[in-house]
């Protein structure tokens, strides 16, 4: 094949043949996928290569978890590369939950012949109709000659602007057939699609005299900030230094602003900490910065800062206003923007009132002190908390770059609360779908792009069954995942939200039948660990981080513990139910009859 | 400050809505390829919002670009949020709220015009009745026979709309139309 077509040149090959050579011509060095029928022909020029290199997974799914691992843990895209009909339907999953967490995910699926499009053939399916309202784009590519071009600028259009999905579904007829291959310099780029980046600088000026006003400002960042680069945490981090103002994170942008950091709050949201929630109620000024007030994080929308000025800038215009008004929005990249910001506010001598901020942070510290996190340690069961605690200090004592990814539930909350994060790129978990089964083959992507790194996922026993069989990709292909397994029995949020909403009748979200994890690896052929008690736990844990292989680690933890603090549905920020004030009785009667109907 | 709330999409926290819905006409300049439309009318479909009247048709065939004219119903907040998300689509050029560059312009409303078919059958008083009226409508007769017409009537919606309530007793029997085509007053192009 032509593995050397240079830059800028035009050449015969194979549709096969281009979709290979357009990866590499984007960069790519890894791309998660499954064969069948419709790929083929591309799975036979990827055998007869060496530049890219491809994972088998053990389902569809598996792979664009772990695609989305890879991205997130890169900034690269992520790629995926599945057969029709069922290869495609079981990558929709996938595809939601990065378009909802802005991941960009480059799949690539086969198609049965054109002739046969429309015929119900065998394992045929509507891909791009099916895709279409869980992608940022997709195309089914009838011509050879079309293949190039749509394959760099699927790359382009998932990288750019607000980062997402797309499809490419490509015929096993154009697999087959012989076409001119343009490099991604030539090939003609589409006028339509024009993201802006840059930041209307009247508006930066507006927000930064507003900023300066603030007697009660909070900064609100999200996974904006990581998606724009290692650049926009640089400059976040700058500006909350030259503002001195308290900051807070979404779930997803958790590590832009170091857990560690002087001004850091905590996480806001459902789960988030009390300072945080009560700052974000009584706050003045608020930036949102590459953040989308998701239901999660706003609480009752009414009741959401009602005192304050709110700004708000992002990269996606329907972003702006969507759910907040807000009094001034600003369209661009993150890093773009706060440049400009940054380089105002030095300009302008003197900005902030000191005074005000010293009284603000004074406040701020009262909520501190009412440590909303706390729960009761146990000397006989390992508390849920606890274990992440002692997670977080080995992974310290380890001194290795460490990456977290998670599944959803309880212990996800847990991971966002009690592991420290440092860094942007860190941390992988499912935000916006909220995808139970992401933690494990996300894990996977992240420890392919980073082989010697820490990669644990924080998981749940329940979430992790549904992705499990993706350990035996993590063997085959010597990816050393820790699989740290919160194991209460239950689905834990789940039965969380029965105590709240459904007067403590637990139906179904008690899981009778557990496999038996340890015995589980040692069939995949991994290491099996168990922990009861929480003496135990820290030499545990050393030992999964010591072993080169991967490791599913059954951490045995308190059946009923529960996620606090919370905002229940339907209160506001500042009606936050605290640990030590959950009560049975206060659990019961924390959602009103209104609350009830929201989720 | 936070009264505004989408009325539709997937607020968990529903909010009374105090905005009136207005209803506006929307220009969307597109590229012609296959499933452009299906992206715009699932856009509609999936996020709630409502599509009064939809025209779409080739209208620069050298670039193939498209021009698909709705007219949607909703509050400002919903129509604002209307208009982005269909910006973000990707063979989307431009999206004009042509109601908005009306009122800018002094006008109530941009031009707007319909065609409609209108198959009247009968015999009789009523079939001289039905020509008469069609006649103060400017319908033109585009088929006959002695049992019936087909008028070809054009103007604004409100005027197919009367035409059409006009016909329902003199023997209507079949109506096709072809949603509303529209643009701004004056010289200036979109």
């Amino acid at each position: 094949m032509n593995a050397n077509a240079k830059a800028g040149e035009q050449r015969e090959m194979t549709g096969a043949e281009m979709v290979i050579q357009a990866l590499k011509d984007n960069g790519v060095e890894h791309i998660f996928g499954y064969p069948g029928g419709a790929v083929l022909p591309i799975y036979d020029e990827i055998f007869q290569q060496d530049d890219v290199r491809h994972i088998l997974v053990r389902h569809e799914q598996g792979a664009g978890h772990a695609a989305e691992g890879y991205a997130r843990s890169t900034g690269k895209p992520g790629v995926m590369l599945v057969t029709s009909g069922p290869g495609a339907t079981n990558a929709v999953t996938p595809l939601q939950d990065a378009l909802m967490d802005s991941i960009p995910l480059v799949c690539i699926t086969g198609q049965v012949p054109t002739t046969l499009i429309g015929s119900d053939a065998f394992q045929e399916c509507d891909t791009v109709g099916i895709t279409r309202p869980c992608t940022k784009h997709n195309w089914l590519v009838k011509d050879v000659n079309d293949l190039a071009r749509v394959l760099h600028e699927a790359f382009r259009v998932a990288t750019t602007g607000r980062p997402g999905p797309v499809v490419v579904d490509i015929p096993k007829d154009v697999q087959f057939a012989t076409g001119i291959y343009q490099s991604p310099e030539v090939a003609e780029m589409r006028l339509s699609y024009q993201p802006k980046l840059s930041g209307d600088e009247q508006m930066i000026e507006a927000a930064v005299e507003m900023l300066a006003s603030a007697k009660r400002p909070i900064i609100y960042s999200g996974g904006g900030v990581v998606n724009s680069g290692p650049e926009a945490s640089r400059l976040l981090r700058e500006l909350v230094d030259l503002t001195g103002f308290p900051i807070t994170s979404t779930l997803m942008g958790l590590g832009s602003y170091p857990a560690s950091g002087e001004n850091w709050l905590g996480m806001l949201g459902m789960h988030g900490t009390y300072e945080a929630n009560m700052a974000m109620h009584d706050c003045d000024v608020m930036i949102n910065i590459g953040a989308r007030f998701d239901d999660r994080i706003t609480g009752r929308i009414d009741k959401f800062a009602p005192n304050a000025r709110k700004i708000h800038i992002d990269i996606d215009p329907s972003s702006i206003n969507k759910v907040i008004h807000v009094d001034i929005g600003i369209i661009g990249d993150v890093a773009r923007v706060l440049e400009d910001m940054v380089r105002i506010w030095r300009a302008s001598s003197g900005a902030g009132d000191k005074a005000a901020l010293d009284s603000w942070w004074a406040q701020i510290s009262k909520w501190r002190a009412r440590n909303s996190l706390a729960y009761s340690p146990n000397k006989d069961v390992i508390m849920p908390q606890y274990a992440i605690q002692r997670l977080y200090e080995a992974s310290q004592r380890a001194g290795k770059e460490t990456f977290i990814t998670t599944e959803v539930g309880q212990h996800q909350m847990w991971a966002a609360q009690f592991f420290g994060f440092e860094e942007p790129n860190h941390w992988m978990t499912s935000g916006g779908l909220g995808t139970m089964g992401y933690g494990l083959p996300a894990a996977l992507g992240v420890q392919i792009a980073h082989p010697d790194a820490l990669v644990v996922d924080i998981a749940g026993d329940a979430s992790v069954l549904m992705t499990i069989q993706e350990m035996s990709a993590a063997v085959q292909h010597n990816a050393p995942i820790k699989i740290f397994i919160l194991n209460n029995q239950y689905m834990g949020m789940v039965r969380q939200w029965q105590q709240l909403l459904h007067g403590n009748r637990l139906s179904n979200s008690y899981t009778e039948a557990l496999p038996d994890f340890v015995k589980l690896a040692e069939a995949y052929g991994c290491v099996g660990m168990r922990a009861e008690k929480p003496d135990e736990l820290d030499d545990a844990i050393d030992a999964m981080i010591a072993s080169d292989k991967p490791v599913i680690f059954d951490c045995r933890v308190a059946n009923l513990a529960n996620c606090f603090p919370m905002i229940p549905s339907g209160k506001a920020h500042n009606e936050m139910l605290l640990p030590d004030e959950a009560t049975d009785e206060a659990v019961a009667n924390a959602i009103d009859a209104e609350g009830k109907a929201l989720v | 400050m936070n009264a505004r709330h989408q009325a539709t999409g997937s607020a968990y926290f529903i909010a009374k809505e105090t905005e009136r819905p207005e209803t506006h006409t929307l220009s969307v300049v597109v590229d012609n390829e296959p499933g452009v439309l299906a992206r715009v009318i699932g856009l509609f479909s999936g996020r709630g919002y409502n599509i009064e009247s939809l025209t779409v048709s080739e209208t620069e065939h050298e670039k193939h670009i498209s021009r698909i004219t709705i007219v949607t119903r909703g509050t400002p907040h919903v129509l604002e949020q209307i208009k982005a998300q269909l910006e973000r689509i990707v063979p989307v050029h431009r999206v004009v709220d042509l109601t908005v560059v009306a009122h800018e312009l002094g006008h109530e409303k941009p031009l707007e015009r319909e065609l409609a078919l209108v198959k009247v059958a009968g015999s009789g008083e009523h079939r001289v009745e039905a020509l008469r009226l069609a006649d103060a409508f400017k319908a033109t007769v585009i088929d006959a026979n002695i049992e019936h017409f087909i008028f070809e009537v054009r103007g604004r919606t409100s005027t197919i709309e009367q035409f059409i309530a006009i016909m329902a007793p003199l023997g209507l029997v079949e109506v096709c139309r072809t949603g509303v085509a529209a643009m701004t007053r004056g010289p200036e192009g979109m």
